[in-house]
């Protein structure tokens, strides 16, 4: 059953938007990916808008004083199983927020990663490759 | 009980609503000059949320929440099987007559409000009213539009004898009256199925998800389904009332019942992907007006007899 899960899953990906204070150069480039352009329907991707139909959530920017709570909150409340993509360099490790007086600590200290995908910001073929790639890892 | 769980109820409408559905973003998707999803889609959704852990919100009455989703869909499968007789013409045990049928076509719309309500986000409860605020405006052109059936077939209100009497006669949908209802009738479908001039109820920019915002795995996956089988079953309906005639053998009946349904399904992808999501307050006023107007001339053409 558990294998059969992750096979669907892996062919249907409801992806959430999770903005964690991102300077917004992350978040258009995600726009870009959900684009006709790019077209990630035809690996059965598809944004949703509640957290709750979400299986993969895309993180972008620094977990800061307000947001690292909430991004935790919002974490335990994705059905599981479900991964994290963190996109960017910001949620890969802090970029040049590192040293900033806000910046709490880096993204995978709160909440498990399982893809990282830098650059900042990435481009559209770069977070689809990463995507990808997450699927083959996870069906093995 | 073999009627309600394979033929054509739960299984047979499924696979048919999933087919249904896979046409369907196709479509969009070809109309977006996308490549669109491959044909298993629809039924990887599905798998994927049946595996997936069902979150019950804390403030939720948790058998509500959960019983919810498969009265949906069980309205949908004995919607199914009352007119599920394209091959099994008028052997059927139960004909059902129009009232029934119009009573389950509501159950998943009343469903869909009563889980928002008490799922206790606010969100879904926007939901939930615009969703209530659609099935006041829709419900009234619809039954006057049905109506014209039941007056051009003389009185007729049991679905196979409205068909029976197209078969001797000619299909509704070649008159004027039969034409203007069947276009209302169809209007009132995308608002039923809750597709994209009228999806104010689950506008996903403005109001996340909207009635289905908490509903997660299993549940989540039977409303879904229940879209899915009302996607195939309700054009299905339509087309027995306003489009029926028999060509005598099973095998082009079927046939000429898919080509029909294609028909149909492509005009309402075709509404869906050219126009842009109405405000509720907009919806309401064109089904009270427009639509209402088109299906009150209809009811007066069938009087009059054309
Ligand atoms: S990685 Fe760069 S583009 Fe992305 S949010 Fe951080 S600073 Fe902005």
């Amino acid at each position: 059953m558990a294998k059969l899960t992750m096979e669907a899953l892996t062919r249907s990906i409801g992806v959430f938007h999770a903005a964690c204070s991102p300077c917004n150069n992350c978040d258009i480039e995600i726009l870009d990916v959900l684009t006709p352009r790019y077209d990630v329907e035809r690996f059965g991707i598809t944004l949703v808008g509640s957290i709750r139909h979400a299986d993969a959530m895309l993180v972008t920017g620094i977990p800061n004083m307000k947001t690292a709570e909430k991004i935790k909150y919002i974490y335990e409340q994705m059905p599981k199983p479900g991964v994290v993509i963190a996109v960017g360099t910001c949620a890969c490790g802090g970029n040049m927020f590192r040293h900033s007086y806000n910046f709490v600590k880096p993204l995978d200290e709160i909440i498990p990663v399982n893809m990282y995908i830098p650059a900042c910001p990435p481009n559209p073929e770069a977070i689809i490759m990463g995507v990808v790639k997450l699927i083959k890892a996870l069906r093995g | 009980m073999i009627d309600f769980l394979f033929f054509p109820g739960l299984l047979f409408s499924s696979v048919c609503g999933m087919l249904a559905s896979f046409i369907d973003r196709k479509l969009t998707a070809r109309i977006q000059w996308r490549k669109g999803p491959p044909l298993l889609q629809p039924l990887y959704d599905l798998v994927k949320l049946f595996g997936k852990e069902t979150i019950i919100p804390a403030q939720a009455s948790k058998a509500l929440f959960l019983l919810l989703p498969l009265i949906s869909v069980s309205a949908v499968a004995l919607f199914a099987i009352l007119n599920g007789v394209i091959v099994k013409s008028s052997v059927a045990p139960f004909s059902g007559d129009l009232f029934v049928a119009i009573y389950l076509m509501i159950v998943p719309a009343v469903c869909l409000i009563l889980a928002a309500g008490i799922s206790g986000n606010p969100l879904a409860i926007v939901g939930a009213s615009r969703e209530m605020k659609l099935v006041l405006s829709y419900e009234l052109p619809f039954i006057l539009a049905l109506l014209v059936a039941v007056i051009k077939s003389h009185g007729e209100i049991v679905i196979t004898g409205i068909m029976s009497y197209q078969a001797y006669t000619a299909p509704f949908l070649f008159s004027l009256s039969g034409a203007l209802a069947f276009l209302a009738a169809i209007i009132c479908l995308v608002a039923k199925l809750g597709l994209v001039p009228f999806d104010a109820a689950e506008a996903e920019q403005e109001i996340i998800a909207g009635v289905l915002v908490e509903y997660s795995g299993f549940s989540l996956a039977m409303f879904k389904l229940s879209k899915m089988m009302m996607l195939f079953v309700y054009p299905m309906f339509l087309i027995k009332l306003f489009w029926h005639n028999a060509c005598g053998s099973v095998i082009g009946d079927v046939m000429v019942f898919a080509l029909k349904y294609f028909v149909v399904l492509l005009i309402i992808v075709l509404i869906r992907n050219t126009n842009p999501r109405l405000r509720i307050d907009q919806s309401v006023k064109f089904f009270w007006t427009y639509v209402f107007g088109i299906s009150l001339l209809a009811v007066i053409f069938a009087f009059i007899g054309l």
